[in-house]
C-alpha cells in the first residue's frame, strides 16, 4: 500500500483527524526543514484550514476523495493564488500570483493539504538544485550529498517523509533525476499529459509537470488526478490513454523490455549493474529483454540544450522588474533599470542559459544551430518510434550515476550538463517516463532506473513500474527522517 | 535627372473581435488603464495564449478579399524584442509560415498593388508619459492585428493614398475592422526609395513608421522623396534607417532606441499549435464574402447604368450601397434613386464618418415608396424632391406630405388655366421671350409649377405656354 492509500485509510478510519495529521508534517518540517531546505516556504496556516474542513467532512460522514486531506507540496514554479512563488530565483523574490496552475487549481479542489513551497534550481535550470537563490536541498539518505534537480526541493521532502507526495517539473530531468537520486518514484508524462498552465515556463516545448512519491501506486494516484484536458493550455491533450490505478498489477508476461546499448554504455559500473539485475527481475517475471542500438542518441545533448536554451532566453524575457518580482534601486532610465534588474536578479547558470539560448536564435547563427537542432529533434522521434516497433517499454538508467557531493556540480557545469544525458532524449521526444529505485551503491546511496513508454502509455509503464516493486522492495529503502505513518 | 518614387506598405489592422487574441478580455477602445486585462494578456509568468479562432476568421476574410492563397497550415512565432509595452518581451506573430500569400488591390489606373503576404499578431501596449514619469497602458496589449505587407510597388503619391483607401474600404466592407487611422486600429509603416527613371534597381530604402492619417502619409513620403532626391542629386547616399516623421515640422527623422536592435530572434512559438484551415473552411467563407466594392461598383456602372462617378460613390462605404440596394427594390430606373440619395441625402451626410454610418431618416423603404410614386406617374420629379426635403426634416413617410389631389397630376382645362394665369401675370417675360429671350420662359414656367404646387409636368407646361404665346 502506498502513502496515499495509507493516509486515506488512516483518515477514513479515523485512526487520526487530518489536523494531527498535517500539524505532525509540520512538526517534522520545522525538525528537519533547517538541515534539509527542502521547503522555501512553509504555508501552515493554509494547510491547517484545509485540514479543519476536510475533518468537517469526515464529522459529518461525508465520503471524502482518495487525495483529500493528504499533505503535499508543489515544487516553487507552480503559480499558486496569493502565495509567493519565486522559482527560486532572486528575480521573482516577492511576486505572489492572482491565479493558480491547473494542477494546483485541480488538487485544492479535491481539498489537498499543501504544506509549503519547495525548493528547485532557478528556474529549473541545474542538476543538483543547487542553482537555488536560497540555497540546495540536501539529499536525506546523505545530507553531504545533493538532492538533485531541478526538483530538488520535492524530492528531498518525500524521500525525507516531511510530504508524502509533491509535484514538480521535468524539462530535461528534473523529476527523475532528483527522484533517482533520493530513492523514490518520479514519472514524467507524455508532453500534453498534464496542463502546463501556471507552471512558470522553462522551456515549454519540453516542459511537463508530474509527481514525486515513494511508491509506483502514489504516483499513478496523482497522474490520474491531474492528467485532465485544459483548454488554457493549446497543447493539452489530457489522459489520452486514460487510467493508470485500475491497471497496476497486470500481468507483464510476454511483454517486450528493450535495452538501448547506448544507454548501457559509458554509465558507471554500479549503476550498470543495477539497470542489469532489474533486467533479470523482469525475465524472472515473464518478460522477454531485447538489445537494440539507438544511435540518435548521441544528439540528444546537444539538441536538449540548444532548444531548451533558445525557449528559455524568451521565455524567461518578461522578468524586467516592471510589473512584479524584483527590481533594482538605483538606475538610470527605463534601459538601465531593466539592464540591471536583470544583471542582479538572475543567477549565474541562468544567465548562462539565457545567453546561450540567445546566441543560437540570432541571426546568422539560427540556421547552424536552432534550425539543425529542431532537424535532429525529428530524428529522434523517428529512432523512439522505429524502437518501440520492437518493443513496449525502454529500460534505461536515469542517471549515469548517484548523487553528486554537495558543490561538485557548481564547479564544473558541462560535466554537469553531460550527467543528462539518459533523461533527455524523453523530454525531446515528448514521451512518459518514470524513475523508480533499483539498489545502491557501495556507499549506501540510491540508484535509479528509468521505464520509457510510448506517448499515452503511462499505465504501461507504470505496471511495469509496479510489476517491480513488489519483486524488488528491498530497494524502496527509507530514510531516518519525517513523519512514520 | 527624373526619378521614380517606389514604396511598399506595411499595414497594421487592428481585427474587430470581441475578445483578444489569446484571451477573454474585451478588445474595446479606450478604458481605465490596465482595466481591460487578465494573467494571460500581462504576460504573467506561467500563463499561456490560447488562440481566438475568430481572429483567425478575420483574417482569412482579409486574404480572400485580397485575392490571397489562404495556407493550409501556418503557425504562430515569436517575434522578442524588449520594450515594456510588450509584457512577455515578445511579440506572438507569424514570420515562417504566414496565414495568406500573396494577392493584390486593384488601383483605379488598373495597377494591381501585389501583396506579399497577410499575417496575425498581437497588438503591444501604450506608453504614457506624464509628470517626467512613464507609465504602461496594457488594455490595448493582445489585441488582435493583421499585418498586411505588399510588394514595392507603389510608384506615387495618389497610388499610396489610393492603395490605404481601398485597403480601408475592402476591410470595412467585409467588416473585419473599423479601420479608424485616429484611433490607431488601421497604422501604415513605408518603405519608401527612389531611382532613375527608367531603371530597374531598386534604391536603398528607408522605413517611415506609424503614421495615423492618409494625409500624413502622403506629406512624410512627399518630404522623403525629396530628401532621398536631394542626398542623391548631392552626391550622398540613402542609408537604410527606420524614420519617424513629424507633422508638426513635416520632417523625417531617425528613430532610436526601440529600434536599435534589429535581430528579433524569431521561432516557432512552443505554446501555440499549429493552425489547420480545411479548404471547405476557405470555401465556406469566401461564400460568405459580402460583394466586394469593385465587384459592386462595376456592376452598379454595367447593370443599372449609373454614371461611374455616381457608382463610385455609392460603393464608398457598404451602409450606403445597401441603402442604395434596398432603396431601388423593384423600381423602374435605379438611377433616379442614386441620384435621390448623392443630391439630397448626402447633403444631410455631409462628413465621410457620417457617410460611413450612413444614419439617415428616412428608411429605404420610405424612399422606395417615393420613387414608386415617381415610376407610376402619380407625382412629379419637383414634388418628389421637395418631399424628399420634408421627409428628411420629419423622418415620416411620402404619403405624410402628398394628398390624393396632388397626385391626380393636371387635367388640361387647369393646365391651360394656369398658364393664362401665368401670361397674365408677367407681362415683361412674355414681350422678352417673344422678342427673342428664350430664358425669358423660366419665369413662366416657374410660375406655373408654383400655382399647380408641383403637380404640373414642366415639359407638358413648357410646351403649353410656347403654344399659346408663340
Amino acid at each position: 500500500m502506498g502513502s496515499i492509500e495509507k493516509i486515506h485509510e488512516m483518515l477514513t478510519t479515523k485512526q487520526c483527524s487530518c489536523a494531527e495529521l498535517t500539524k505532525s508534517y509540520l512538526k517534522e518540517i520545522e525538525k528537519s526543514n533547517g538541515e534539509l531546505n527542502a521547503y522555501v516556504n512553509v504555508t501552515g496556516d493554509e494547510a491547517l484550514k484545509t485540514a479543519a474542513i476536510v475533518d468537517e467532512k469526515i464529522a459529518s460522514g461525508e465520503q471524502i476523495g482518495m487525495l483529500e486531506g493528504v499533505p503535499m507540496t508543489l515544487k516553487d514554479n507552480l503559480s499558486t493564488k496569493g502565495i509567493e512563488t519565486t522559482c527560486c530565483s532572486k528575480i521573482l523574490k516577492g511576486y505572489k500570483p492572482i491565479y493558480n496552475a491547473t494542477v494546483w487549481d485541480i488538487l485544492s479542489k479535491q481539498n489537498a493539504v499543501m504544506l509549503g513551497k519547495t525548493n528547485m534550481d532557478e528556474f529549473a535550470m541545474g542538476s543538483s538544485c543547487e542553482t537555488s537563490c536560497f540555497g540546495g536541498a540536501a539529499n536525506p539518505f546523505d545530507t553531504g550529498h545533493v538532492s538533485g534537480g531541478s526538483s530538488g526541493g520535492v524530492a528531498s521532502a518525500v524521500g525525507a517523509n516531511i510530504a508524502p507526495y509533491g509535484l514538480g517539473s521535468d524539462t530535461g530531468g528534473s523529476i527523475r533525476q532528483p527522484a533517482s537520486f533520493c530513492g523514490i518514484v518520479g514519472l514524467k508524462p507524455t508532453y500534453g499529459a498534464v496542463s502546463r498552465y501556471g507552471l512558470i515556463a522553462y522551456a515549454s516545448s519540453l516542459d511537463q509537470i508530474g509527481p514525486i512519491t515513494k511508491t509506483v501506486e502514489d504516483a499513478s494516484i496523482v497522474f490520474d488526478a491531474i492528467s485532465k484536458y485544459d483548454d488554457r493550455d493549446s497543447t493539452s491533450k489530457g489522459n489520452v490513454g486514460g487510467d493508470t490505478y485500475s491497471k497496476l498489477n497486470n500481468d507483464i508476461k510476454g511483454s517486450k523490455i528493450g535495452i538501448a546499448r547506448e544507454y548501457i554504455d559509458g554509465v558507471r559500473d554500479d549503476v550498470k549493474n543495477a539497470v542489469l539485475n532489474a533486467a533479470k527481475v523482469y525475465e524472472s517475471l515473464g518478460a522477454e529483454i531485447v538489445y537494440f542500438d539507438l544511435p540518435a542518441l548521441k544528439f540528444a545533448l546537444p539538441v536538449y540544450y540548444i532548444i531548451a536554451c533558445a525557449e528559455a532566453s524568451s521565455n524567461l524575457g518578461r522578468y524586467d522588474g516592471i510589473r512584479y518580482g524584483y527590481k533594482t534601486s538605483h538606475y538610470n532610465g527605463t534601459h538601465d533599470m531593466i539592464c540591471r534588474t536583470r544583471s542582479e536578479g538572475f543567477g549565474e547558470e541562468v544567465k548562462r542559459r539565457i545567453l546561450l539560448g540567445t546566441y543560437v536564435l540570432s541571426a546568422g547563427y539560427y540556421d547552424a544551430y536552432y534550425k539543425k537542432a529542431q532537424n535532429l529533434r525529428g530524428t529522434i522521434i523517428k529512432a523512439f518510434n522505429n524502437a518501440f516497433e520492437n518493443c513496449d517499454i525502454i529500460l534505461a538508467p536515469t542517471v549515469p550515476m548517484t548523487a553528486f557531493e554537495t558543490g561538485h556540480a557548481v564547479s564544473d557545469p558541462i560535466e554537469t550538463y553531460l550527467t543528462d544525458i539518459c533523461t533527455v532524449p524523453v523530454n525531446i521526444a515528448g514521451l512518459p517516463g518514470v524513475s523508480i529505485p533499483c539498489g545502491f551503491n557501495a556507499k549506501g546511496m540510491p540508484i535509479g532506473m528509468q521505464l520509457i513508454g510510448k506517448s499515452f502509455n503511462e499505465a504501461t509503464i507504470l505496471n511495469a513500474a509496479y510489476k517491480y516493486q513488489q519483486a524488488a522492495p528491498e530497494n524502496f529503502k527509507d530514510t531516518k527522517w519525517g513523519v512514520k505513518l | 535627372m527624373k526619378y521614380e518614387l517606389v514604396a511598399g506598405f506595411e499595414t497594421h489592422i487592428e481585427l474587430a473581435t470581441k475578445t483578444k487574441i489569446f484571451c477573454g478580455c474585451t478588445t474595446r477602445f479606450g478604458g481605465e488603464p490596465n482595466s481591460h486585462c487578465c494573467p494571460v494578456c500581462i504576460g504573467l509568468p506561467g500563463t499561456l495564449p490560447k488562440l481566438n479562432r475568430q481572429a483567425v476568421r478575420y483574417a482569412i476574410m482579409a486574404g480572400l478579399a485580397t485575392h490571397g492563397e489562404i495556407a493550409k497550415i501556418s503557425k504562430m512565432d515569436r517575434k522578442n524584442y524588449c520594450y515594456p509595452d510588450l509584457p512577455k518581451a515578445y511579440q506572438i506573430s507569424q514570420l515562417y509560415a504566414p496565414l495568406s500569400i500573396g494577392g493584390y488591390v486593384e488601383l483605379s489606373n488598373g495597377r494591381k498593388i501585389r501583396l506579399h503576404h497577410i499575417h496575425i499578431e498581437e497588438d503591444a501596449g501604450k506608453l504614457i508619459h506624464r509628470h517626467g514619469d512613464t507609465y504602461v497602458d496594457y488594455n490595448r496589449g493582445g489585441v488582435p492585428l493583421i499585418e498586411i505587407v505588399s510588394e514595392p510597388d507603389i510608384r506615387s503619391i495618389d497610388e499610396a493614398r489610393e492603395y490605404v483607401e481601398k485597403l480601408q474600404q475592402v476591410m470595412r466592407y467585409i467588416g473585419i475592422s473599423d479601420c479608424k487611422m485616429q484611433e490607431g486600429s488601421m497604422r501604415c509603416d513605408v518603405n519608401i526609395s527612389v531611382r532613375p527613371e527608367g531603371t530597374e534597381k531598386l534604391g536603398t530604402r528607408t522605413e517611415i513608421k506609424n503614421m495615423n492619417s492618409i494625409n500624413n502619409i502622403a506629406r512624410a513620403m512627399e518630404y522623403e522623396f525629396e530628401r532621398q532626391v536631394d542626398l542623391i542629386e548631392s552626391g550622398g547616399k540613402v542609408v537604410q534607417e527606420t524614420l519617424r516623421y513629424d507633422d508638426a515640422t513635416n520632417t523625417t527623422s531617425p528613430m532610436r532606441s526601440k529600434e536599435d536592435a534589429h535581430d528579433y530572434r524569431y521561432f516557432r512559438d512552443p505554446d501555440l499549435v499549429t493552425i489547420n484551415v480545411s479548404r471547405e473552411e476557405v470555401e465556406e467563407i469566401r461564400a460568405s464574402l459580402p460583394e466586394l466594392p469593385a465587384d459592386k461598383c462595376r456592376r452598379y456602372i454595367d447593370e443599372l447604368g449609373i454614371p461611374e462617378k455616381d457608382a463610385q460613390l455609392l460603393t464608398k462605404y457598404r451602409k450606403i450601397s445597401e441603402y442604395f440596394d434596398a432603396a431601388r427594390e423593384g423600381v423602374k430606373s435605379p438611377k433616379t434613386v442614386s441620384n435621390f440619395i448623392i443630391g439630397q441625402i448626402f447633403r444631410r451626410t455631409e462628413t465621410e464618418s457620417d457617410k460611413e454610418v450612413f444614419d439617415v431618416s428616412v428608411t429605404p423603404e420610405q424612399l422606395n415608396e417615393l420613387v414608386k410614386l415617381l415610376d407610376s406617374g402619380k407625382i412629379r420629379n419637383n414634388l418628389a424632391k421637395s418631399t424628399l426635403e420634408k421627409m428628411l426634416d420629419s423622418g415620416k413617410g411620402a404619403l405624410e406630405f402628398i394628398s390624393e389631389s396632388d397626385m391626380g397630376g393636371l387635367d388640361e382645362e387647369t393646365m391651360i388655366t394656369l398658364c393664362r394665369q401665368a401670361i397674365e401675370e408677367n407681362k415683361k417675360a412674355v414681350e422678352d421671350y417673344r422678342g427673342g429671350k428664350e430664358k425669358a420662359l423660366k419665369a413662366l414656367l416657374g410660375n406655373v409649377m408654383k400655382n399647380s404646387r408641383g403637380k404640373a409636368d414642366a415639359a407638358a407646361a413648357e410646351a403649353k405656354l410656347k403654344e399659346m404665346i408663340g
